[in-house]
């Protein structure tokens, strides 16, 4: 009898604990899409801003056609980017394109000085405060998972039930340093 | 994170206690006084029961009551935009459930207090004077101190200390009044009673003359480590030291009062929004730290990190830190603070005073006319003429 107990009380252990383990590295899945969500927000409400923005620019900066279209393509790029990571890249070009743009602007006061464009310039610097604080959660979360997927034990358990490596969402480093300081004065 | 607000929480529970013990010593000797010897336990009772009611109201209705007497009015996103980003913005970097009701006072006063028990039904007040006078990065910074008091349950903690001290205040007052006003029939009936209750009489109006003083010391103490606390907290929300630094700098420049604050509702604030005096020692009856030193702090942190403070803080103070350790190892590597471009002047300053004028228009009896030119004139409630002459067109509008 206790031959056929020990045996049997060894496997549920086995199998309590691989269940917990795999619970917890669903959590953390659910963790990084919901992390990944709230990023996803306020990268849509970048995108969905940029019309406007051009309609608001373009009479005043006729003579930036470069910078103006550069946007433009880097929002078509970020509509036909299909996986997460070359939507990640496609954002990246969309960031340092806006840059761009928001530099050139200092060279037209009137621009700058139009409530429309205020009002436009304001939306975009939160916006884009609340893409990199979103980031930072969602730079966690795949942390935490990634350690979970890549370590033992929890490399086994992952390993079978396909649970993947998740990306991290980072800016390119040329993209921050290039928005230099712009004096006119 | 959690761990943090459990080990700040702890220490500050220490020093609640203290305060519930000086209260019954209060109760007590209220009790030996009036009722004479053997009264003792009732005077307890009493204070608990009034502490008790307290409590209650101030957990029901507190955060109502705070925003009513500093006469803040709740805005939406239409009304002030940035304001309204901004606590989005740090609503993210803080990690709350939701983001809080947003409310501005109208005072030229430069100051700020977040309101709520939970951080699921916060609050952030900013007076119209912080608005006027802030530029973007330096409002981040107010915000997410305030934010950070939501966050480390800051707002709770304050609520029970500052009633705890509000109701030994309030007894001692009792008691000393009652001294002087109709102590004579107590003082006879212990006359002719047993000996001995002279030490007790003295010893009572003693407490009662001490207790106020100590809870009130307590009550400070809980205060000024929660701003330490606050200010590490916002550097790593806004991870931009400079913005919070400059704000302190300009709100501890502005020479006005907060008319609607008083001493109960001042650790509210995000500096103590009555003392005024230049060089406010780091003493034992302020309900915030010195603004200098919190300022010399924050511009000496070389990143944004826990870490950073914590560092910072023992260099520039010399004391022991203010960050517990839980908070420092579980603390991601990395967070650097962000590199600004932005230029000193603030070109939407200027519009942002107007947005924040026009709230208050209304609630002043201020007119407002829109000319078909474009332009809105607005009159102030003693304008008397029959008509108002639009600036820009020269057309003329019925006023009044």
């Amino acid at each position: 009898m206790l031959a056929l107990l020990i045996p049997l009380g060894l496997i549920v252990v086995v199998i309590v604990w691989v269940v917990g383990i795999y619970n917890g590295l669903v959590r953390l899945r659910n963790q990084v899409k919901e992390a990944w969500a709230q990023v996803d927000v306020q990268l849509k409400r970048r995108f969905d801003l940029i019309p406007n923005l051009m309609e608001t620019v373009k009479g005043y900066m006729s003579h930036e056609r470069e910078t103006l279209e550069a946007v433009t393509q880097a929002r078509a790029a970020v509509a036909g980017a299909g996986s997460i990571p070359e939507r990640m890249q496609a954002e990246s070009g969309l960031a340092g394109a806006l840059g761009k743009l928001m530099v050139t602007v200092e060279a037209y006061p009137d621009l700058k000085a139009s409530a429309n464009f205020m009002q436009l310039q304001e939306e975009l610097t939160s916006t884009e405060n609340k893409i990199s604080f979103a980031r930072q959660f969602y730079n966690q979360a795949v942390m935490s998972m990634n350690n979970k997927v890549e370590m033992f034990p929890g490399n086994i358990i992952a390993g079978m039930f396909n649970f993947a490596k998740e990306t991290f969402f980072e800016v390119t480093e040329e993209e921050q340093r290039e928005a230099p300081k712009v004096n006119f004065s | 994170m959690w761990e943090q607000i459990q080990a700040n929480r702890r220490k500050s529970v220490v020093l609640v206690f203290a305060s519930a013990l000086l209260l019954a010593a209060l109760g007590w000797a209220l009790g030996e006084y009036f009722g004479g010897r053997g009264f003792g336990p009732y005077g307890i009772g009493f204070a608990l029961i009034v502490w008790g009611i307290m409590t209650l109201v101030a957990w029901f209705q507190g955060d109502q009551v705070l925003l009513a007497v500093a006469g803040a009015k709740k805005i939406q996103k239409s009304d002030l935009p940035m304001l309204f980003n901004v606590v989005e913005e740090m609503t993210l970097a803080s990690g709350l459930p939701k983001m809080p009701d947003v409310y501005v006072i109208d005072d030229p006063a430069p100051n700020a207090f977040a309101a709520g028990r939970r951080p699921d039904t916060a609050a952030v007040a900013v007076t119209s004077g912080l608005l006027k006078s802030l530029n973007r990065d330096e409002l981040q910074g107010v915000i997410a101190h305030e934010m950070a008091h939501v966050k480390n349950r800051d707002v709770q903690l304050m609520l029970f200390a500052g009633v705890l001290a509000g109701a030994i205040v309030m007894l001692a007052e009792v008691g000393l009044r009652g001294m002087w006003f109709g102590g004579g029939r107590s003082r006879s009936r212990r006359d002719s009673g047993s000996d001995g209750s002279g030490i007790f009489a003295v010893l009572a109006i003693v407490l009662m003359i001490l207790a106020p003083i100590l809870a009130q010391l307590i009550y400070f103490a809980i205060s000024r480590k929660r701003e330490y606390l606050a200010d590490a907290s916002a550097a790593a929300f806004t991870r931009y030291p400079e913005g919070l630094a400059s704000a302190l700098e300009k709100i501890a420049a502005s020479p006005r009062k907060l008319a609607s604050a008083n001493s109960a509702t001042a650790p509210m604030y995000i500096i103590n929004p009555l003392k005024r005096t230049k060089k406010m020692a780091a003493n034992a009856t302020g309900t915030h730290p010195p603004i200098d030193e919190r300022v010399k702090v924050l511009r000496a942190m070389s990143g944004a990190s826990f870490a950073d403070y914590e560092a910072s803080f023992r260099q520039v103070t010399g004391k022991k830190g203010v960050v517990p350790g839980s908070a420092l190892a579980d603390e991601e590597a990395g967070s650097a603070p962000r590199t600004r471009t932005e230029a000193p002047e603030d070109p939407l300053q200027r519009e942002r005073a107007r947005q924040v004028d026009d709230l208050f228009y209304k609630d002043k009896g201020w007119q407002r006319i829109a000319c078909p030119c474009g332009t809105t004139l607005k009159l102030p409630p003693d304008f008397e003429a029959r008509l108002a002459r639009c600036p820009k067109c020269g057309r003329e509008h019925p006023a009044g």
